[in-house]
């Protein structure tokens, strides 16, 4: 077992001559709260691109739980066990609440579950379906989405489009869950809400959760520890209510 | 009645094709213009080994291996090196590898016509005073309602099914949700192609293979699908009987049968004027 979930040596990325994001050192515990923040177009998204497999390192690389995924496509690194959310909210919208779960539960081995087995409508299909179904609930239920769960998820309001999202991505049973600007649009009594869920999943799962966020309540109430990128580097890490606290920092943010 | 019935038979079959168009255009995005000419290599392969071993039966799973076979190597060899090139690249290519299929069943089985009697030999029954009907359209009619039914099924039900929903709803999410993209769409071709494989079985009751065998119907079904609302599975279905309905009639009356093609295609300008996302296509909302 590794010291850490989630370590990236020296990782960098340029599109052309821009260098995107360039040597993070991100060293993640496991089960850890962390925070990656940043004014806007510092790079934090092209993080999350590049160990989710969207976009490939041109320098350094990355490991989860000791074990290096660069190079692997997108759904390897998802059954190795990164999950995401997005800052754009990209649900399957015409599919209904439960479906989306259940797509995030595609590819966990006890659903095994061939498509001849389907096509022919054997009955480990059946046995199979009903239990991935159950399973959906169950971690509907945790975010309070079980009532609405045939709705289709265009029709959910913001704030639980956001949870479902949560919810589709801990359907793939990561061991490394990442979510970019989960609070986004979202009003103060939601972000409550929201914070409380995160800290549930993570202690409820066992769970290591990389946040991005720019709502500081958020990542002060929750985050553990912070990283602070600025043009693609790294400008301050450590403890959150120190960085945030750094007058470098709030240069970064504010200006002079 | 018996126009109907028939109407709805050739419908039948124009919505299985159709079926192979919609669902890859679903799901890779692309229109795969050689989906004809699996149909055209589909009764080929029909033919050749019904003359061999005389026993449909053989010749038909022959024929659906084949064509499983073939669209999973087209989609390979072909489409996969292009998932990211334009759409123009893909469609150019799609109508290449059609070209090439043709070109190899003319330099294979030369271009006359070849006649296969399979399900004809079923003869025909009467139904009621003076209705009589071939056993075939009833065949037709019922095998293809079953394969709908069970597509519908698969679709709707099962993990397979709902990957490919996801997938084309949203490629990029899909994967990072730990869907094999690449996966569920050769299940795709696969499943389309199977699909064409009955469809030249139901087609070859009512004309001989020769190597454009698959053009016309392959053509019609498209339009099919495009009447229906491209991407769009139960549009599909309902464009193809429409479709088939619309020709058979046309054909039963004298006077506008030699404009029956017109008649079609003209249906289907004039359903997209109305509704340019096709019958049950997807309205298209736009956001400012």
């Amino acid at each position: 077992m590794a010291e850490y979930m989630l370590e990236t040596k020296n990782l960098g990325i340029s599109f052309g001559g821009l260098k995107a994001v360039q040597e993070l050192n991100l060293k993640i515990k496991k089960k850890e709260l962390y925070g990656l923040v940043g004014p806007n177009g510092a790079g934090k998204t092209t993080v999350f691109n590049i160990i989710t497999g969207v976009y490939k390192p041109t320098t350094g690389t990355f490991l989860l739980d000791g074990e290096e995924l660069k190079g692997k496509k997108e759904e390897v690194i998802n059954h190795k066990g990164i999950a995401r959310t997005f800052q754009n909210i990209r649900l399957f919208n015409n599919m209904s609440v439960i479906r989306n779960v259940m797509v995030g539960l595609h590819n966990q081995p006890e659903f095994r579950c061939d498509p001849f087995t389907s096509m022919f409508r054997l009955p480990k299909h059946f046995s199979s379906e009903k239990e991935m179904r159950e399973k959906a609930k169950e971690i509907l239920r945790i975010f309070n989405l079980e009532e609405e769960r045939n709705n289709l998820a265009c029709n959910l309001p913001y704030g639980k489009q956001r949870k479902l999202e949560i919810a589709r991505a801990l359907a793939t049973n990561p061991k490394l869950l990442l979510l970019d600007e989960p609070a986004a649009g979202m009003n103060p009594s939601e972000t409550q809400e929201l914070m409380d869920t995160i800290r549930f999943v993570r202690d409820e799962f066992d769970m290591t959760i990389l946040l991005i966020e720019h709502d500081m309540k958020l990542v002060s109430g929750i985050c553990e520890e912070v990283t602070v990128l600025n043009f693609g580097q790294e400008l301050a890490q450590g403890k959150t209510s120190d960085v945030l606290n750094n007058p470098e920092v709030i240069k970064a943010y504010l200006g002079d | 009645m018996v126009t109907l019935l028939d109407g709805l038979s050739l419908g039948a079959i124009y919505a299985l094709i159709a079926l192979g168009y919609t669902m890859v255009y679903g799901i890779a995005k692309m229109l795969n213009f050689a989906h004809g000419d699996v149909i055209m290599v589909g009764a080929y392969a029909i033919f050749t080994v019904f003359s061999i071993t005389g026993n449909p039966v053989i010749a038909f799973i022959v024929s659906i291996i084949l064509c499983v076979v073939l669209g999973i190597v087209i989609e390979k060899l072909a489409y996969k090196p292009l998932r990211t090139a334009s759409p123009l690249a893909v469609l150019i290519t799609a109508i290449g590898v059609s070209n090439l299929l043709q070109g190899l069943a003319q330099l294979i089985f030369g271009t006359e016509p070849k006649s296969v009697i399979i399900l004809n030999k079923l003869g025909s029954v009467e139904i009621a005073d003076g209705i009589i009907l071939n056993i075939s359209t009833i065949v037709t009619l019922v095998l293809s309602a079953i394969i709908m039914i069970v597509l519908t099924l698969f679709i709707k039900k099962t993990k397979t099914g709902r990957a490919m929903l996801a997938v084309s709803e949203d490629k990029g999410a899909a994967q990072l949700m730990g869907v094999n993209v690449n996966k569920i769409i050769m299940i795709t071709f696969a499943i389309g192609s199977a699909l064409a494989a009955f469809a030249s079985l139901f087609y070859l009751i009512k004309i001989p293979v020769s190597p454009s065998f698959g053009a016309l119907p392959g053509i019609k079904a498209f339009a099919a699908a495009v009447i229906g609302g491209i991407g769009s599975i139960p549009g599909a279905m309902v464009g193809g009987i429409l479709l088939g309905l619309v020709e058979n009639i046309c054909l039963s009356i004298d006077v506008i049968a030699p404009y029956t093609t017109s008649i079609e295609f003209g249906l289907l300008i004039l359903i997209l004027l109305v509704k340019p996302t096709g019958i049950l296509g997807k309205k298209i909302r736009e956001k400012v």
